[in-house]
Protein backbone atom coordinates (compact mmCIF):
# COMPACT_ATOMS: atom_id res chain seq x y z
CA UNK A 1 0.00 0.00 0.00
CA UNK A 2 2.92 2.10 1.12
CA UNK A 3 4.49 1.40 -1.87
CA UNK A 4 1.61 2.43 -3.91
CA UNK A 5 0.81 5.37 -2.60
CA UNK A 6 4.91 6.06 -3.33
CA UNK A 7 4.56 5.28 -7.06
CA UNK A 8 1.47 7.40 -7.08
CA UNK A 9 3.08 10.31 -6.21
CA UNK A 10 6.48 10.15 -8.09
CA UNK A 11 4.40 10.55 -11.06
CA UNK A 12 2.27 13.46 -12.52
CA UNK A 13 1.21 14.46 -9.56
CA UNK A 14 4.51 16.39 -8.42
CA UNK A 15 5.10 19.70 -8.94
CA UNK A 16 7.40 19.81 -12.03
CA UNK A 17 10.57 22.50 -12.09
CA UNK A 18 9.75 25.18 -14.36
CA UNK A 19 12.93 26.72 -16.30
CA UNK A 20 13.11 30.50 -15.80
CA UNK A 21 11.27 33.18 -17.67
CA UNK A 22 11.49 35.90 -18.99
CA UNK A 23 12.11 38.45 -15.77
CA UNK A 24 15.40 36.77 -14.61
CA UNK A 25 17.10 37.79 -17.65
CA UNK A 26 19.20 40.73 -17.76
CA UNK A 27 17.96 43.05 -20.54
CA UNK A 28 20.80 42.81 -23.58
CA UNK A 29 20.24 43.93 -26.84
CA UNK A 30 20.02 40.84 -28.15
CA UNK A 31 17.04 40.49 -25.83
CA UNK A 32 15.30 43.34 -26.03
CA UNK A 33 15.67 42.77 -30.19
CA UNK A 34 14.19 39.22 -29.63
CA UNK A 35 11.17 41.01 -28.08
CA UNK A 36 10.93 43.91 -30.68
CA UNK A 37 10.81 41.07 -33.45
CA UNK A 38 8.01 39.33 -32.12
CA UNK A 39 6.05 42.61 -31.30
CA UNK A 40 6.95 44.28 -34.94
CA UNK A 41 5.49 41.20 -36.23
CA UNK A 42 2.13 41.90 -34.26
CA UNK A 43 1.85 45.24 -35.21
CA UNK A 44 2.28 44.53 -38.99
CA UNK A 45 -0.27 41.56 -38.68
CA UNK A 46 -3.23 44.33 -38.14
CA UNK A 47 -0.98 46.79 -39.97
CA UNK A 48 -1.69 45.41 -43.27
CA UNK A 49 -4.98 46.53 -43.33
CA UNK A 50 -3.58 49.87 -43.88
CA UNK A 51 -2.39 48.07 -47.43
CA UNK A 52 -5.90 46.36 -48.12
CA UNK A 53 -7.90 49.72 -47.37
CA UNK A 54 -5.46 51.62 -49.48
CA UNK A 55 -6.12 49.08 -52.16
CA UNK A 56 -9.74 48.65 -51.82
CA UNK A 57 -10.31 52.46 -51.70
CA UNK A 58 -8.31 53.05 -54.61
CA UNK A 59 -10.64 50.39 -56.49
CA UNK A 60 -13.64 51.83 -54.72
CA UNK A 61 -13.31 55.13 -56.08
CA UNK A 62 -12.28 58.66 -55.71
CA UNK A 63 -14.17 59.25 -52.65
CA UNK A 64 -12.92 56.62 -51.31
CA UNK A 65 -9.47 57.32 -52.02
CA UNK A 66 -9.74 61.22 -51.10
CA UNK A 67 -10.76 59.86 -47.72
CA UNK A 68 -8.20 57.47 -46.87
CA UNK A 69 -5.84 60.44 -48.13
CA UNK A 70 -7.16 62.53 -46.02
CA UNK A 71 -7.15 60.17 -43.01
CA UNK A 72 -3.35 59.49 -43.59
CA UNK A 73 -2.39 63.14 -44.23
CA UNK A 74 -4.07 63.97 -40.28
CA UNK A 75 -1.38 63.90 -37.43
CA UNK A 76 -2.54 60.73 -36.13
CA UNK A 77 -2.35 59.14 -39.70
CA UNK A 78 1.10 60.26 -40.21
CA UNK A 79 2.06 58.79 -37.23
CA UNK A 80 0.49 55.52 -37.71
CA UNK A 81 2.31 55.41 -41.10
CA UNK A 82 5.53 56.40 -39.66
CA UNK A 83 5.29 53.71 -37.22
CA UNK A 84 4.47 50.92 -39.85
CA UNK A 85 7.25 52.13 -42.05
CA UNK A 86 9.42 51.31 -38.80
CA UNK A 87 7.78 48.06 -38.25
CA UNK A 88 8.31 47.10 -40.90
CA UNK A 89 11.69 47.90 -42.14
CA UNK A 90 12.77 46.70 -38.57
CA UNK A 91 10.98 43.14 -38.85
CA UNK A 92 12.48 42.93 -42.14
CA UNK A 93 15.70 43.64 -40.91
CA UNK A 94 15.40 41.45 -37.91
CA UNK A 95 14.34 38.75 -40.76
CA UNK A 96 17.36 38.73 -42.31
CA UNK A 97 19.38 38.86 -39.06
CA UNK A 98 17.31 35.20 -38.23
CA UNK A 99 17.71 33.99 -41.77
CA UNK A 100 22.08 34.64 -41.23
CA UNK A 101 21.48 32.62 -37.88
CA UNK A 102 20.24 29.90 -39.36
CA UNK A 103 22.75 29.29 -41.66
CA UNK A 104 24.65 28.74 -38.13
CA UNK A 105 26.77 32.08 -38.72
CA UNK A 106 26.93 35.23 -36.44
CA UNK A 107 26.46 33.64 -33.17
CA UNK A 108 29.70 35.13 -31.08
CA UNK A 109 29.08 37.20 -28.54
CA UNK A 110 30.44 40.29 -31.06
CA UNK A 111 28.57 38.98 -33.75
CA UNK A 112 25.37 39.37 -31.68
CA UNK A 113 25.50 42.46 -30.32
CA UNK A 114 26.70 43.54 -33.46
CA UNK A 115 23.40 42.60 -35.48
CA UNK A 116 21.56 43.11 -32.51
CA UNK A 117 22.81 46.77 -33.12
CA UNK A 118 22.95 47.06 -36.76
CA UNK A 119 18.94 45.80 -36.89
CA UNK A 120 17.43 48.83 -34.70
CA UNK A 121 19.97 51.23 -36.00
CA UNK A 122 19.43 50.06 -39.61
CA UNK A 123 15.76 50.59 -38.86
CA UNK A 124 15.60 53.69 -37.26
CA UNK A 125 18.01 55.26 -40.05
CA UNK A 126 16.29 53.47 -43.23
CA UNK A 127 12.65 54.97 -41.75
CA UNK A 128 14.16 58.32 -42.10
CA UNK A 129 15.69 57.89 -45.24
CA UNK A 130 12.31 56.28 -46.78
CA UNK A 131 10.48 59.56 -44.98
CA UNK A 132 12.88 61.99 -46.72
CA UNK A 133 12.76 60.31 -49.64
CA UNK A 134 8.76 60.28 -49.62
CA UNK A 135 8.50 64.14 -49.07
CA UNK A 136 10.89 65.08 -51.69
CA UNK A 137 8.65 62.73 -53.92
CA UNK A 138 5.66 64.99 -52.57
CA UNK A 139 7.38 67.91 -54.21
CA UNK A 140 9.55 68.46 -51.01
CA UNK A 141 9.39 72.05 -48.99
CA UNK A 142 6.65 73.79 -49.68
CA UNK B 1 9.16 -9.11 -6.30
CA UNK B 2 9.20 -5.83 -8.30
CA UNK B 3 8.97 -6.20 -12.31
CA UNK B 4 11.47 -4.24 -14.10
CA UNK B 5 9.75 -1.01 -15.69
CA UNK B 6 10.61 -1.26 -19.57
CA UNK B 7 8.20 1.31 -20.35
CA UNK B 8 9.64 4.68 -21.55
CA UNK B 9 8.05 8.21 -21.72
CA UNK B 10 7.73 7.75 -25.00
CA UNK B 11 4.63 5.50 -24.34
CA UNK B 12 2.94 8.34 -23.26
CA UNK B 13 4.12 11.08 -25.48
CA UNK B 14 2.91 8.57 -28.04
CA UNK B 15 -0.71 9.00 -26.93
CA UNK B 16 -0.90 12.37 -27.73
CA UNK B 17 0.83 12.33 -30.87
CA UNK B 18 2.79 15.18 -33.19
CA UNK B 19 1.15 17.54 -34.92
CA UNK B 20 2.01 15.59 -38.65
CA UNK B 21 2.89 18.74 -39.95
CA UNK B 22 6.63 18.52 -38.82
CA UNK B 23 9.06 21.62 -40.17
CA UNK B 24 6.56 22.42 -43.24
CA UNK B 25 5.26 25.64 -41.15
CA UNK B 26 8.99 26.51 -40.39
CA UNK B 27 10.48 26.16 -43.79
CA UNK B 28 7.30 27.76 -45.20
CA UNK B 29 8.27 30.83 -42.50
CA UNK B 30 12.00 31.13 -44.09
CA UNK B 31 10.48 30.99 -47.60
CA UNK B 32 8.03 34.09 -47.38
CA UNK B 33 9.97 35.93 -45.45
CA UNK B 34 13.28 35.30 -48.43
CA UNK B 35 10.48 36.78 -50.49
CA UNK B 36 9.23 39.37 -48.56
CA UNK B 37 12.83 41.24 -48.64
CA UNK B 38 12.41 42.47 -52.55
CA UNK B 39 8.33 42.54 -52.15
CA UNK B 40 8.85 45.06 -49.53
CA UNK B 41 11.42 46.62 -51.17
CA UNK B 42 8.95 47.36 -54.07
CA UNK B 43 6.62 48.33 -51.90
CA UNK B 44 8.27 51.36 -50.59
CA UNK B 45 9.48 52.03 -54.44
CA UNK B 46 5.41 51.65 -55.83
CA UNK B 47 4.16 53.96 -52.79
CA UNK B 48 6.58 56.37 -52.65
CA UNK B 49 5.97 56.50 -56.86
CA UNK B 50 2.37 57.28 -55.87
CA UNK B 51 2.22 59.80 -53.26
CA UNK B 52 0.77 63.16 -53.89
CA UNK B 53 -1.14 61.64 -57.61
CA UNK B 54 -4.34 61.66 -58.67
CA UNK B 55 -6.87 58.82 -58.02
CA UNK B 56 -7.20 58.21 -61.98
CA UNK B 57 -3.58 57.88 -61.84
CA UNK B 58 -2.90 55.93 -59.34
CA UNK B 59 -5.68 53.82 -60.57
CA UNK B 60 -3.72 52.95 -63.68
CA UNK B 61 -0.47 52.63 -61.93
CA UNK B 62 -1.84 49.87 -59.74
CA UNK B 63 -3.83 48.51 -62.06
CA UNK B 64 -0.61 47.95 -64.94
CA UNK B 65 0.33 44.31 -65.04
CA UNK B 66 3.63 44.08 -63.37
CA UNK B 67 2.61 46.41 -60.36
CA UNK B 68 -0.15 44.56 -60.14
CA UNK B 69 1.50 41.16 -59.65
CA UNK B 70 4.20 42.76 -57.11
CA UNK B 71 1.03 43.94 -55.03
CA UNK B 72 -0.73 40.31 -55.21
CA UNK B 73 2.65 38.78 -54.94
CA UNK B 74 3.35 40.94 -51.81
CA UNK B 75 -0.31 40.57 -50.42
CA UNK B 76 -0.48 36.86 -50.76
CA UNK B 77 3.04 36.03 -49.25
CA UNK B 78 2.36 38.11 -46.34
CA UNK B 79 -0.87 37.36 -45.63
CA UNK B 80 1.14 33.41 -45.26
CA UNK B 81 3.94 34.47 -43.38
CA UNK B 82 1.74 36.19 -41.38
CA UNK B 83 -0.77 33.71 -40.84
CA UNK B 84 2.14 31.31 -39.50
CA UNK B 85 3.45 33.59 -37.05
CA UNK B 86 0.31 34.57 -35.27
CA UNK B 87 0.01 30.56 -35.31
CA UNK B 88 3.02 30.49 -33.45
CA UNK B 89 2.34 33.69 -31.32
CA UNK B 90 -1.07 32.08 -29.83
CA UNK B 91 0.36 28.55 -29.61
CA UNK B 92 3.00 30.19 -27.18
CA UNK B 93 0.74 32.49 -25.28
CA UNK B 94 -3.04 30.91 -24.99
CA UNK B 95 -3.43 27.68 -23.00
CA UNK B 96 -6.89 27.41 -22.60
CA UNK B 97 -8.07 24.81 -25.19
CA UNK B 98 -11.06 26.87 -26.49
CA UNK B 99 -9.55 29.88 -26.35
CA UNK B 100 -6.88 28.67 -28.20
CA UNK B 101 -9.37 26.88 -31.26
CA UNK B 102 -10.83 30.19 -31.81
CA UNK B 103 -7.62 32.21 -31.66
CA UNK B 104 -6.22 29.81 -34.04
CA UNK B 105 -9.82 30.21 -36.61
CA UNK B 106 -10.11 33.83 -36.18
CA UNK B 107 -6.19 34.27 -37.72
CA UNK B 108 -6.87 31.69 -40.34
CA UNK B 109 -10.30 34.31 -41.11
CA UNK B 110 -8.19 37.06 -40.62
CA UNK B 111 -5.04 36.36 -43.17
CA UNK B 112 -7.85 34.96 -45.58
CA UNK B 113 -9.96 37.80 -45.28
CA UNK B 114 -6.47 40.44 -46.05
CA UNK B 115 -5.84 38.17 -48.55
CA UNK B 116 -8.94 38.21 -50.67
CA UNK B 117 -10.09 41.17 -50.32
CA UNK B 118 -7.03 42.94 -51.42
CA UNK B 119 -6.10 40.39 -54.04
CA UNK B 120 -9.66 41.55 -55.65
CA UNK B 121 -8.97 44.94 -55.23
CA UNK B 122 -6.12 44.47 -57.25
CA UNK B 123 -7.94 42.62 -59.67
CA UNK B 124 -10.54 45.24 -59.83
CA UNK B 125 -8.40 47.68 -60.71
CA UNK B 126 -6.20 45.58 -63.51
CA UNK B 127 -9.55 44.62 -64.90
CA UNK B 128 -12.48 45.89 -63.47
CA UNK B 129 -14.62 49.10 -64.53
Amino acid sequence: MAELEAGTTTGARRARPLSPHLQVYKMMLTFVMSGFHRVTGMVLYFGILLIAWWLIAAASGPNAYAFFEWCMSTLIGQLVLFGYTWALLHHTLGGVRHLIWDTIHGFEPAEREMLALATIVGSVSLTLVVWVIGYLAMGGPR
Amino acid sequence: MKQPQMRTPMRRVRGLGAGHSGTGEFWHQRVTSVAGIPLTFALFVIVISLLGRSHAAVVQILGSPLIAIIMLLFIVNMAYHMWIGMQEIIIDYVHEDKLKLVSLMANTFFAFAVAFASAFAILKLSFGV
